[in-house]
C-alpha cells in the first residue's frame, strides 16, 4: 500500500501584470491557488504539473489538516511510491483561471466595479490557462517541466503546453483526451449549458448579486455529464434495473437506483460548484482545436511539439474514445516525435482515468520512472 | 544495453544481427508485433534508428516503455490505417508473419507504410520439421516452440512458399539470409535453414 502525501496546504500566487486572453479580453490582475507535493531538486528539473479537468481543482493529492476525508482528486496516482512518485518529483496542482476553488473566476470580485465578475468574466481557452500556468512556473523558478500531465480537459492543457512552450516541457502525459471535441461532444456540452442558461435563477450570469444560485440548471448539467462519463456496462453492473423501493411507484418520484444516484450526484455538485465556472469549462473544451489555425491539419499543429508523449485511452470511454487518442498519436508519429500509446481495457468509461487500475497505473509508473531517471542523470 | 548484452542478444536472436546489417544508421523503423521491444532497443542503441513498435499485449507495452522504446498499442490484424504511406524507411515483421491471420493485406500494408519491408520467420521446410512430419508428428522446436493445440502460428510456410508468394504479389525480394543454429546457411537453404530473414520492396 502506497502512502499519502499527507497533510497539504493551499498556496496563493498573485499576478499583477495583465493577461491578454485569446479572445482579446484582458484580465488586469489575478490570483492562482495551487498546491505542491515533494521537493524541487537543486537543478529544478523534477517538476511535474498536473492539469485538472472540468470539475477538478488544485487539490490533487493528500488531505487538509482537520479534514482527512477531503482527499485530492488524483490521490491514487500521486504520492510517495505511487506512479507520480512524490519522493522523486515536485508536483504542482493549480486551480485554473475561471475556476471556483480560489483562483480568480466568475465569483471573484471584479476590481472594476467591486462586484463579482459573473458573466463578465472573459471566456477562457486552454491556451489562456497554459499562459497563466507558465507565469506560475516562472514564479516558482521552473524553467522546464519534467512533465505536464492531465486527463480529459487536463490532457488538452498538457498537449497545449507542448505546442505553446515546446522548450518548457520534456514530457506530456495526455490521458483520455482528444485533439478536439466531436460534434456529439459539443452537443452534450451545449445541453448542459442550456440547463444552466435557462434556469430562472441564472440572471444572465449575475446571480451572485441577486442572492440566487442556478442550482437546478447546474444539477441537470452534472447529471447529463455524469452519464457520459460512465459506460453502459459500468452502469448495468452498478445499477442494472434495481428499484429503490423494490417495486414500481407509478409516479415521477425515484423508481430506479440509477435515478437516485444521478440525482444525488447532481445535488451534491450543485452545492459546491459554480455554474459560471461550469459554463467556462465546457466552452474551453469546445474551443480547444490546435489544428484550426493550420487549416485543420493536426500534423502541422503538432510540428512545434518537442516533448516525448505518453498517450493513454480507455476501451469503454465513448466521450473521449480511443480513436481520438489515436489521432493525437498519429500527428506525433507523422512529426517523428517520441510517443507511446496504451489503450487500457477498462469498464469504467471516461471516469477510468481517475480509477485505480493496476495495468493503467503500471503504464504510468513505468513511463514516469524513466522521466525520474532523466532528472537524476 | 551494454556491449555484452548486445552480443548475448545477437547470439540468442541471430535474425536481429541480420536485420541490423541491412539497416543504415539513423533510419526510421516500424517494428510490427515488437514484443518487449528488444529488437528496437538493439537497433536504437546500435544504429540510432528512430523506431516505433506496434504491439497488442499489455505486458509487452509496459516492457517496451520500460526499455525506452516508442510503442503504439494496436492490433496488426486491423491494418496499419493509422500510419501514413511511406512514413518509414523500414517496416519489420520479426517472427510474427506466421502468426498473422490477414497475412496478404498485411504484407501489402507493410510496403505502403515503408519504403522496404523486412520479415523473419521459421522455415517450415527445415529438415528437422520435415522429419517430425515424416514420423507422424507436428514439429516442436526452439523456432516452433508450441504444441499443435496451443500454437498462435496459423500461416507457417517454407522459403519456397514465401518466395512464390512474393513473386505472385509483385513483391521484389532484395536480400535473404537463412540461418540454422545461429550460423548462416548457404547450401540447400529450404532444407537446412531453420530461420529466414528477407528484405523486399514493391516490384516495378
Amino acid at each position: 500500500m502506497s502512502a499519502s502525501v499527507g497533510i497539504v496546504s493551499v498556496q496563493r500566487a498573485q499576478f499583477v501584470s495583465p493577461l491578454t486572453f485569446k479572445s482579446g479580453a484582458v484580465l488586469p490582475c489575478y490570483e492562482l491557488v495551487y498546491e505542491t507535493y515533494g521537493t524541487l531538486n537543486a537543478d529544478r528539473s523534477n517538476a511535474v504539473l498536473v492539469c485538472h479537468a472540468l470539475s477538478g481543482n488544485h487539490h490533487v493529492a493528500g488531505y487538509y489538516a482537520g479534514d482527512p476525508k477531503n482527499v485530492g482528486w488524483w490521490d491514487t496516482m500521486i504520492g510517495p511510491g505511487k506512479p507520480v512518485d512524490t519522493d522523486k518529483f515536485f508536483v504542482i496542482g493549480v486551480n485554473n483561471l475561471g475556476g471556483c476553488h480560489g483562483s480568480t473566476g466568475p465569483s471573484s470580485i471584479n476590481p472594476d466595479g467591486g462586484q463579482p465578475y459573473g458573466a463578465d468574466f472573459p471566456v477562457v481557452t486552454v491556451e489562456d490557462w497554459v499562459q497563466s500556468q507558465a507565469r506560475l512556473a516562472d514564479l516558482l523558478g521552473i524553467r522546464q517541466f519534467a512533465a505536464v500531465m492531465g486527463g480529459s480537459l487536463g490532457g488538452m492543457q498538457a498537449m497545449q503546453w507542448a505546442l505553446s512552450f515546446p522548450g518548457r516541457v520534456r514530457h506530456v502525459l495526455a490521458i483520455a483526451t482528444a485533439p478536439r471535441l466531436t460534434a456529439e461532444n459539443i452537443a452534450f456540452n451545449d445541453v448542459a449549458r442550456n440547463a444552466i442558461l435557462t434556469d430562472p435563477d441564472f440572471h444572465d450570469g449575475h446571480y451572485y448579486r441577486h442572492g440566487t444560485v442556478p442550482a437546478r440548471g447546474l444539477r441537470l448539467a452534472r447529471m447529463l455529464g455524469h452519464i457520459t462519463y460512465l459506460s453502459d456496462d459500468a452502469m448495468a453492473d452498478k445499477f442494472g434495473r434495481q428499484l429503490r423501493q423494490g417495486k414500481l411507484g407509478y409516479s415521477y418520484d425515484i423508481d430506479f437506483e440509477i435515478e437516485s444516484y444521478l440525482r444525488y450526484q447532481g445535488d451534491k455538485f450543485a452545492t459546491y460548484f459554480d455554474a459560471n465556472t461550469y459554463l467556462l469549462m465546457t466552452k474551453a473544451l469546445d474551443y480547444f482545436d490546435p489544428a484550426r489555425d493550420y487549416g485543420d491539419n493536426l500534423d502541422q499543429a503538432f510540428a512545434a511539439a518537442r516533448a516525448g508523449f505518453l498517450v493513454v485511452s480507455f476501451t469503454t470511454d465513448w466521450r473521449f474514445s480511443p480513436e481520438r487518442s489515436r489521432a493525437i498519436v498519429n500527428a506525433l508519429l507523422h512529426n517523428r516525435r517520441n510517443v507511446s500509446y496504451a489503450e487500457i481495457t477498462s469498464t469504467h468509461g471516461h471516469d477510468s482515468f481517475l480509477m485505480e487500475h493496476p495495468h493503467y497505473h503500471e503504464v504510468m509508473r513505468t513511463y514516469l520512472d524513466n522521466i525520474a531517471r532523466e532528472c537524476a542523470a | 544495453m551494454s556491449r555484452h548484452e548486445h552480443t548475448a542478444l545477437a547470439a540468442a536472436r541471430p535474425d536481429f544481427a541480420a536485420i541490423a546489417a541491412w539497416i543504415p544508421h539513423g533510419a526510421s523503423v516500424l517494428d510490427l508485433g515488437c514484443g518487449d521491444g528488444s529488437l528496437l532497443r538493439y537497433l536504437q542503441d546500435k544504429l540510432q534508428v528512430r523506431g516505433y513498435g506496434v504491439e497488442i499485449d499489455d505486458l509487452n507495452i509496459v516492457a517496451c516503455i520500460r526499455s525506452g522504446v516508442n510503442v503504439i498499442q494496436g492490433d496488426l490484424e486491423s491494418g496499419l490505417s493509422g500510419f501514413e504511406s511511406n512514413a518509414f524507411d523500414y517496416v519489420i515483421l520479426s517472427q510474427t508473419l506466421q502468426a498473422t491471420r490477414h497475412t496478404e493485406p498485411l504484407m501489402q500494408e507493410m510496403l505502403r507504410v515503408g519504403r522496404e519491408g523486412i520479415v523473419s520467420f521459421p522455415n517450415f521446410g527445415y529438415w528437422r520439421n520435415r522429419l517430425n512430419i515424416l514420423n507422424g508428428n507436428m514439429p516442436v522446436s526452439d523456432d516452433l516452440p508450441y504444441q499443435w493445440y496451443d500454437t498462435p502460428n496459423v500461416h507457417l510456410c517454407t522459403l519456397h512458399d514465401f518466395e512464390t508468394f512474393c513473386s505472385e504479389h509483385r513483391i521484389h525480394i532484395l536480400d535473404r539470409r537463412v540461418m540454422a543454429d545461429g550460423s548462416e546457411v548457404k547450401l540447400l537453404p529450404n532444407l537446412l535453414g531453420s530461420t529466414a530473414v528477407y528484405r523486399f520492396k514493391r516490384a516495378g
